[in-house]
């Protein structure tokens, strides 16, 4: 087998790029599919430890469905809020997004 | 002992004319009659038990050794550890006392009588007439207010008669310094229209305030004499040889005047200021604007002989350490200059008097002077003979007077003629029209002039200069027989110009005595007339003329024994009674001879030979005449204006309230002031605003300042607050992870 570190660099190369695309991208809906990613990262890492660790235990990879959840969900209200605000706002550039502020 | 049962008499007299007073003034105010009827009773009562008790101290022998004395405690701080007594208050009544009781009581009824017609009473009351002015014709609206005001004066007289201790004399002399007061402004809203014609109101507290510079004096004299000898009772200090010799020896705190002396000058100071003596005199004039019963009995029979008592009481006191023959004490020295000075002084000016009751007036200050000059060179009994003689006819003299006022203002009415009632220059011819009144008054002016033989004046007169000659006080004898010339001189001055020759105006033709007021009027004029020749009988020299007519000389045998040496007799001298005589029908006949025709509107015949000293005369020499217009035209100051009113003006609107008050007292307030607002500012401006006021203002525009500069990194943008979280986070991380190493 490949050693679980592979597996774990690559969640950290993915959670990285994900972290990049949340600070650096412009239009709100790629923050959000930023997001995903990062979280998809967390998801590989999880399955990652549960194959390597403790195989024979379903939780891994219950937990790993009940993280897909959660992001689908949190996916879900984060479309709407980015829908609403294009709504008022007409843009989806999160720079112009900046009404709290001073 | 028969003696002390008449004590509790003696205690009584006073009283019922205070109750009248008060009686009168509570309850029968309104009802006129009631109100005379309460006062004449009661003071006829107070004269009753006078007389009865005059009447029975008379045939004691010896009086004067004995005497009726009561006494009270009545300061209750003496004690026998200390060896103080108590301050005692009483009566006493010893022969000086009876002299007084005897025509004092008397004079205050007959006045009280004449009042009755003298306001008019039974006269319906005048419509016009409102209370505060003199009535015209009707009755007197203040009636009873009068009787009641008459009545405490009484009480006050009779309470320094009977006293038997100087506070208690010095209580009854300040009634009747306040009864004064009262009287003389009677008519309190009469107005003039001159404006410097002195008013009722200005002239009662002219006097009070005059009497009262007396008082002072008086009071500290008699404190004085209190500290030395811890009591006031007279019997104690002047009829008892230790302490008047002792008085007569210490020192005082003048140098070479002994504590009688000082005690002696203060006490006659209160005599100058009462009986209007120079330089206190000059109340007594204005003092003719009150009522003249009010004149009558206060300021000729009664108040100012109150002066002359307490003289004659003190006598001993002023002449400790004198005997006949030995040269005068300070305070007999004193009473010798002023009164025969005063004596000289009043007769000049009463010569060039026109109103009729200013020439009494002046007279009377003449007469007081008189008497007190008498005691002053230690002629004791005469000085209680005058004053007893000259009650009486001076008393009778203001009736008079103010019954010719009556006849005369009767004739104003008729003939509606506005003349002065009271100047002599429009009287004239009254002798026909009213003869009771002009033949009291002509008494009344032999009696004053010392007409020889027949009137009471001429003896009480006669012993005066006689006991000035005997002394060899030349000076003395030489101005009171000046005095007496003039006093003659000007009494028939009065009577000519006004009862002789013929009418000068329209109302004396039409004046009149037939009015039924004058019933009480005549009534009282004539015992007073009476008394005026009789009473001077009582005092002829038992050597008179060089005769030997036994003892017959009474008053000096009965006053004398007030004394504790009974004062030697006078050896009868021819040429006292020379000069009396020749001074008094002198001046009857020159005065006569000249005013026994005046024309109206003829010039008085003085004027001329005169000129300039005739003026000075009638301005009464300047000393407080109300403001008099000289040649030019203008007003000029008097005496008493020049030495005390403009100076104490000056004082005041000068002196205190501009030198003192706003430049000097104010300067330092404003100073202090200043001082304390400019430390209060300069606290502020350097202190307070800028460390206390201001520095929180700093500390919050601080805080602003920076939030202001600081909230810039909250930019709203959401992927920087990532980016900062991510960097905190690896920070801490880092942190972590090395610290955990």
């Amino acid at each position: 087998m490949i050693p679980l570190h592979w597996y774990l660099l690559l969640a950290a190369a993915l959670f990285c790029i994900g972290l990049y695309g949340v600070l650096a991208r412009k239009n709100a809906v790629a923050i959000l599919m930023s997001i995903e990613l990062m979280l998809n990262a967390v998801i590989i890492n999880l399955v990652a430890f549960w194959h390597y660790l403790t195989p024979l235990v379903a939780s891994g990879q219950m937990f790993a469905i009940i993280v897909y959840v959660v992001a689908a969900c949190e996916a879900a209200v984060g479309l709407a809020l980015v829908i609403s605000i294009y709504r008022q706002r007409n843009t989806v550039v999160a720079e112009e997004i900046d009404l709290m502020k001073w | 002992m028969h003696l002390e049962t008449l004590a509790p008499l003696t205690w009584l007299i006073p009283l019922p004319p205070l109750l009248a007073f008060f009686l009168i003034v509570l309850f029968t105010n309104r009802n006129k009659a009631l109100s005379h009827t309460v006062a004449l009773v009661c003071m006829l009562t107070s004269w009753a038990l006078s007389w009865y008790l005059f009447f029975q101290v008379v045939r004691v022998e010896h009086f004067g050794h004995e005497v009726i004395e009561s006494a009270v405690n009545w300061l209750p701080f003496g004690s026998e550890e200390v060896g103080t007594e108590a301050l005692k208050m009483g009566v006493l009544v010893d022969p000086l006392t009876a002299i007084m009781l005897f025509f004092v009581p008397l004079c205050c009824v007959l006045i009280f009588v004449y009042s009755i017609g003298y306001h008019n009473f039974g006269k319906p009351r005048d419509a016009h007439d409102m209370p505060g002015n003199p009535p015209h014709g009707g009755i007197e609206p203040m009636y009873s207010r009068f009787f009641a005001f008459l009545s405490l004066f009484a009480c006050g007289m009779l309470t320094l008669v009977v006293a038997d201790n100087l506070l208690l004399m010095f209580v009854g002399w300040e009634i009747m310094g306040l009864c004064s007061y009262l009287l003389i402004g009677f008519w309190y809203a009469r107005e003039y229209p001159d404006q410097y014609q002195i008013t009722p109101r200005q002239a009662s507290v002219k006097a009070f305030l005059t009497t009262r510079v007396g008082d002072v004096f008086m009071m500290l004299g008699i404190v004085y004499l209190y500290t030395i000898t811890d009591t006031l009772s007279f019997r104690e200090i002047l009829y008892n040889e230790e302490v008047l010799h002792h008085l007569a020896e210490m020192p005082s705190v003048i140098v070479g005047l002994p504590a009688a002396g000082l005690i002696g000058l203060l006490l006659f100071t209160g005599t100058v200021g009462k009986s209007a003596q120079f330089p206190l005199h000059f109340w007594l004039p204005d003092a003719m604007e009150g009522p003249t019963p009010v004149s009558a009995m206060i300021h000729a029979a009664t108040m100012v002989s109150a002066g002359v008592y307490a003289m004659i009481r003190m006598y001993p006191l002023m002449s400790a350490g004198w005997h006949h023959g030995s040269p005068l004490t300070a305070p007999m020295a004193a009473m010798a200059f002023i009164g025969a000075f005063t004596a000289l002084f009043a007769a000049t000016i009463a010569v060039a008097q026109n109103d009729v009751k200013k020439v009494l007036a002046y007279s009377t200050i003449s007469q007081l002077g008189y008497m007190i000059a008498a005691l002053g060179i230690g002629a004791y009994v005469a000085a209680v003979f005058h004053l007893m003689t000259h009650a009486f006819f001076k008393a009778l003299l203001f009736l008079g007077s103010g019954s010719v006022i009556h006849g005369v203002e009767h004739g104003v009415h008729h003939t509606h003629d506005h003349i002065d009632p009271q100047d002599m220059r429009n009287m004239g011819g009254l002798k026909d029209r009213m003869p009771w009144t002009f033949w009291t008054f002509l008494i009344g002016g032999f009696a004053l002039s010392g007409f020889p033989f027949i009137t009471a004046g001429f003896w009480s007169k006669d012993a005066i200069l006689g006991g000035a000659f005997e002394a060899g006080q030349w000076v003395v004898f030489g101005t009171l027989a000046l005095s007496a010339l003039l006093t003659a001189f000007y009494t028939m001055r009065q009577i000519s110009l006004t009862f002789l020759g013929q009418p000068r105006t329209k109302a004396a033709a039409h004046a009149t005595e037939d009015d039924p007021i004058f019933y009480p009027i005549i009534l009282a004029l004539v015992p007073l007339a009476f008394f005026a020749i009789a009473a001077g009988w009582v005092g002829i020299p038992n050597d008179f003329l060089g005769l030997q007519l036994g003892e017959i000389n009474w008053i000096h045998e009965f006053v004398g024994g007030t004394l504790l040496e009974h004062p030697p007799a006078e050896v009868f001298n021819i040429i006292p009674l020379l000069t009396s005589i020749l001074v008094a029908g002198g001046g009857l006949l020159i005065g006569w001879w000249l005013y026994k025709d005046i024309k109206a509107n003829q010039a008085d015949p003085l004027e001329a030979p005169l000129g300039p000293v005739y003026t000075l005369l009638k301005n009464k020499y300047y000393f407080d005449t109300g403001k008099y217009k000289t040649a030019a035209g203008e007003y000029g100051d008097n005496l008493i204006q020049a030495l005390f009113v403009r100076p104490t003006v000056w004082l005041s609107e000068v002196f205190v309230s501009i030198w003192v008050d706003k430049n000097t007292i104010d300067s330092v307030l404003h100073g202090v002031s200043l001082f304390a607002l400019n430390l209060g500012t300069a606290f502020r401006t350097y202190f307070e605003k800028p460390v206390i006021n201001d520095s929180p203002d700093h500390l919050a525009n601080g805080v602003q300042r920076f939030g202001r500069s600081i909230r810039v990194i909250q930019t709203g943008r959401i992927q920087q607050y990532l980016v900062v979280i991510m960097v905190i986070v690896i920070a801490i991380g880092a942190t972590l992870f090395a610290v955990g190493r």
